[in-house]
């Protein structure tokens, strides 16, 4: 087994990096990136920061990172555009395959 | 991610967890050079199994009671080595932490008037220990130590009005916020700060964060949850600079524009009871509105 280290010190910042939230997933967001209105709110609000903000300038749209999202549905329930009725939808839940 | 993030993915923190993202949200405001002390609760479990850490800034844990104490020794620490200059110390807890185990450690930080931020995320009840009622849990709430039963409708009692305590001790900020107002909330962290850096003592901000787990209702609803709380007049959004209660700036919806408190309880399963006690919603409303009335709106 490893080591301890004194007072339990854990020396690397961000490691939680090394643990994949990804599989408890049961619904999974899906963008359709033509529809991102860049406006980030799913950036801002994601419990997890599983999503890379969208850059409005080079006309980037949001990603989502899959191996930590899990699920929440968050990003999908506060897109600004899904809330608006005259813009398509940006983001939806469908279930995760096997 | 953000390159830039400070609270990083990996943590286990439950899906659609709204203290998380108000964790962001704060160290987006603060920025790397924070030191923060954090309680025993959700968030020192979710973010630090160890080997593994969700931080990207210092971070430190002792016990469930002292985060205050604990980041008092490290102000004091960084003046004796020199270098408290342009650090920002945060305490974190959750309303376990701060409302009932760290009250006594959180009034002693403030009457010594250390220039620490402290931050409680209030979830209203004991949630990573399962559920238990907290001076924080509002009337009726059912919890696992207070459950709705057919003789007693959940908690007894009303909820601990913490800001306003904090506030009694005449220090130099105090504020409520919320996640699903995040702009309003980085506003207060950054005015907090300030008046730290600016040596003028203690600031809390009491930070409201829906509990997927222990509230009963779909994780992704967190947000919107954070927002009806505020569209209710249940939170109420105030900061206050100094020790004059006049100075308090309120916002809250005016009675018209304000939803009606069944709104909120229907989207919970710990208040689902309370459906059928039409008496006690109206118990509810009226509290509610002579509160927003004392309060101008």
């Amino acid at each position: 087994m490893e080591k301890i280290t004194i007072g339990a010190v854990i020396t690397t910042p961000g490691s939680s990096l090394n643990y994949k939230t990804g599989s408890w997933r049961t619904m999974k967001p899906v963008l359709t990136p033509e529809n991102c209105i860049f406006c980030n709110m799913c950036w801002q609000f994601c419990p997890d920061s599983a999503i890379e903000p969208a850059d409005p300038r080079e006309k980037k749209p949001i990603r989502i990172d899959y191996d930590y999202c899990k699920g929440c549905g968050i990003c999908v329930q506060e897109c600004l555009a899904n809330k608006n009725p005259n813009l398509k939808d940006a983001l939806e839940m469908v279930p995760e395959e096997k | 991610m953000a390159s830039d993030e400070l609270f990083v993915s990996g943590h286990r923190g439950c899906a659609g967890c709204g203290m998380a993202t108000a964790v962001r949200m704060i160290l987006q405001e603060a920025g790397p050079n924070t030191i923060v002390a954090n309680a025993t609760g959700c968030l020192e479990v979710m973010t630090t199994g160890y080997p593994e850490t969700a931080w990207k800034v210092p971070w430190i844990h002792a016990a469930f009671e002292n985060a205050a104490a604990v980041a008092s020794g490290v102000d004091v620490a960084l003046k004796k080595l020199g270098k408290r200059e342009g650090v920002n110390i945060l305490a974190f807890a959750g309303d376990g932490g701060t409302f009932d185990i760290g009250f006594q450690a959180l009034s002693g930080m403030l009457e010594r008037g250390h220039n620490i931020t402290y931050v409680v995320f209030d979830n209203e009840a004991y949630m990573n220990t399962g559920i238990q009622r907290c001076s924080s849990t509002p009337p009726y709430a059912s919890t696992t130590t207070s459950p709705a039963g057919k003789v007693i409708p959940g908690k007894q009692g009303r909820k601990k009005p913490i800001a306003n305590i904090v506030a009694a001790h005449d220090i130099a900020y105090t504020a409520t916020a919320t996640i699903a107002y995040p702009a309003d909330l980085k506003k207060k962290v950054k005015k907090a700060l300030e008046l730290n850096a600016q040596g003028k003592g203690p600031a809390f901000i009491h930070v409201f964060s829906p509990c997927p787990t222990g509230w009963r209702y779909p994780s992704e609803m967190t947000v919107e949850l954070s927002r009806m709380a505020v569209e209710t007049g249940i939170f109420v959004l105030w900061e206050q600079e100094g020790p004059d209660i006049s100075n308090r700036k309120v916002s809250c919806p005016p009675k018209e524009k304000r939803k009606p408190v069944e709104e909120y309880f229907k989207l919970q399963g710990r208040f689902r009871h309370l459906l059928k006690m039409p008496d006690k919603i109206a118990e509810i409303q009226k509290e509610v509105d002579e509160k927003c009335a004392k309060l101008g709106f």
